[in-house]
């Protein structure tokens, strides 16, 4: 019966939604509108198969190799920045200001520095989503608990142990909320790249329906962006909570005291 | 090793603002070096006084100020309806738990959805109109300034909340003096988060799309081999996107001026 509840909450407004959606839509002859078992069937003949790895795949991986650069590059130099007052205080406005472009307007900088290919691609999501994890990973260093860093230096723990041991986890929480925003920024700068400069790949793939009216298609590529989204934030949750484990259960401690 | 950590210390003893402009100042210098230097093609990176003065040409021209009138509208306007009906759906959902629960799985699977999947949406329905801008700057946004609304008012202080029902505050009474206060300084967390975001999607549904406004501005100098005013232009979006975290950071210190975490940060 609990699961049976669990269960409605889970699905019921989105199955109502889809109910509502498939009555507007069955009998409409607009143009931009599709019914769900027309795109669901669209979906499959579009993207299962071939397609698949001549055009999401590629895009996957470019974006998988911008987070994967971005994560680390702004995490290591983050910590570098942020264990030195000194440095953060000369950094900091050039980096507020980094931050603050918009980072779609780098994909025409980038594309008459580097030309129109992968690199360029991989480039663009990495000078978009390093900044909240740069930035996230200063700041949380920065913060880490005065007392700790002092029993540490007693300790006499220092070094690589210090940073592993002492200022990582401190800073975790701080770093995992900006590479939660990296993922999403990620996201879209790959679409952006390829809708912009590309000849293959999801977003160029999708545009290409869009300019020859193939209204279905391109909604089921929309579909295929959306589960991509849905997909990154669940395995960023299931990260998450590995890392964050103790932080997590602190917190419930914290909130039951 | 002794040498390099006194002069660490003597340069940490300058006021931070001092450091903050030697930043800039170096930050110029590496970028004026580097294509004069020939380490990079000036075709392709001009040096930092040329875009400077490109810039500072700009400023002085009408259709500058035209361009940044057209990012901005499709900003504001953007964010406004975005964040208002964020705040009323937020605290309908969040005050109820049956319609928290019925409604968590819908909204986590919506919010990941990248808004630029919306491009081609957005230029089948509209075109090259303010309207697409607006469609994509309410989706991105909206989930930002939600998420952050529904936090708070989960947030509520059972004790506080308890006694307010208990001296007889009506429904409304309770969402005002109760409710709103604690929620507040999250809606401000997602009203800076929405604002940043909303700038990003303004300018790139003027990019790909080509509504009209800076974005715009700048895919027509970069197809035209204007690389010097492309950077410019890329310069100005930079110090709007200062601007506005500047404002957001400003507004949310007078709203929340009675806050403690406010209150504590100027007094340390």
């Amino acid at each position: 019966m609990k699961m049976l509840t669990r269960l409605g909450y889970l699905l019921g407004l989105p199955a109502l939604l889809v109910l509502v959606w498939y009555l507007l839509t069955v009998n409409s002859d607009s143009f931009f509108v599709v019914d769900p078992v027309t795109l669901a069937r669209t979906f499959v003949d579009t993207w299962v198969g071939e397609r698949f790895w001549a055009d999401v795949a590629p895009s996957l991986v470019r974006l998988a190799v911008g987070l994967v650069l971005a994560i680390s590059l702004g995490i290591g130099l983050g910590l570098l920045i942020g264990s030195s007052r000194a440095l953060r205080s000369l950094t900091e406005p050039v980096l507020e200001f980094l931050r603050a472009i918009p980072p779609p307007v780098l994909v025409p900088i980038l594309m008459v520095l580097v030309g129109i290919n992968n690199q360029m691609k991989v480039l663009v999501i990495v000078s978009g989503a390093i900044w909240p994890v740069l930035l996230n990973t200063v700041e949380g260093v920065r913060a880490v608990d005065e007392v700790l860093l002092d029993t540490g230096r007693v300790y006499r723990i220092n070094g690589w142990l210090r940073v592993t041991r002492l200022v990582l986890p401190a800073a975790a929480p701080q770093m995992m909320a900006g590479i939660r925003q990296a993922l999403s920024i990620g996201l879209i700068l790959m679409v952006i790249s390829e809708m912009f400069a590309s000849s293959s790949g999801l977003g160029f793939t999708i545009v290409q329906f869009q300019r020859s009216f193939a209204v279905p298609e391109m909604w089921s590529g929309v579909v295929v962006l959306g589960l991509i989204g849905v997909a990154l934030a669940f395995l960023f949750q299931f990260v998450e909570r590995r890392v964050l484990r103790w932080y997590h259960g602190l917190r419930e401690v914290d909130h039951a005291g | 090793m002794s040498g390099s950590r006194r002069r660490g210390s003597r340069l940490a003893q300058l006021p931070s603002w001092v450091l903050g402009l030697a930043g800039i100042v170096l930050f110029l210098l590496v970028w004026e070096a580097v294509p004069r230097l020939g380490l990079a093609d000036p075709e392709y990176l001009p040096p930092a006084s040329d875009v400077l003065q490109v810039f500072a040409r700009g400023l002085g021209l009408t259709s500058f100020w035209v361009a940044v009138g057209h990012t901005m509208t499709g900003w504001a306007l953007g964010l406004a309806i975005a964040s208002s009906a964020a705040v009323v759906l937020g605290l309908v959902i969040g005050s109820s738990p049956f319609l928290r629960r019925a409604t968590h799985s819908t909204i986590e699977f919506l919010r990941p959805i990248p808004s630029v999947a919306l491009i081609p949406l957005a230029v089948l329905l509209f075109g090259v109109s303010l309207k697409s801008t607006l469609l994509l700057v309410v989706y991105a946004s909206f989930w930002q300034v939600l998420i952050q609304v529904l936090y708070g008012v989960t947030d509520v202080d059972v004790v506080a909340s308890n006694t307010a029902r208990s001296y007889g505050l009506g429904r409304l009474a309770r969402v005002r003096y109760v409710v709103w206060p604690t929620t507040l300084p999250y809606l401000m967390t997602g009203l800076r988060l929405g604002a940043a975001v909303a700038l990003i999607l303004a300018v790139t549904s003027e990019l790909v799309i080509g509504v009209p406004g800076l974005g715009h501005e700048i895919a027509l100098a970069q197809s035209g081999g204007a690389v010097t005013a492309m950077y410019a232009l890329v310069l100005a979006t930079g110090l709007i996107g200062v601007a506005i975290n500047m404002g957001v950071r400003f507004v949310e210190r007078r709203v929340l001026a009675w806050h403690p975490s406010v209150r504590g940060e100027v007094h340390a």
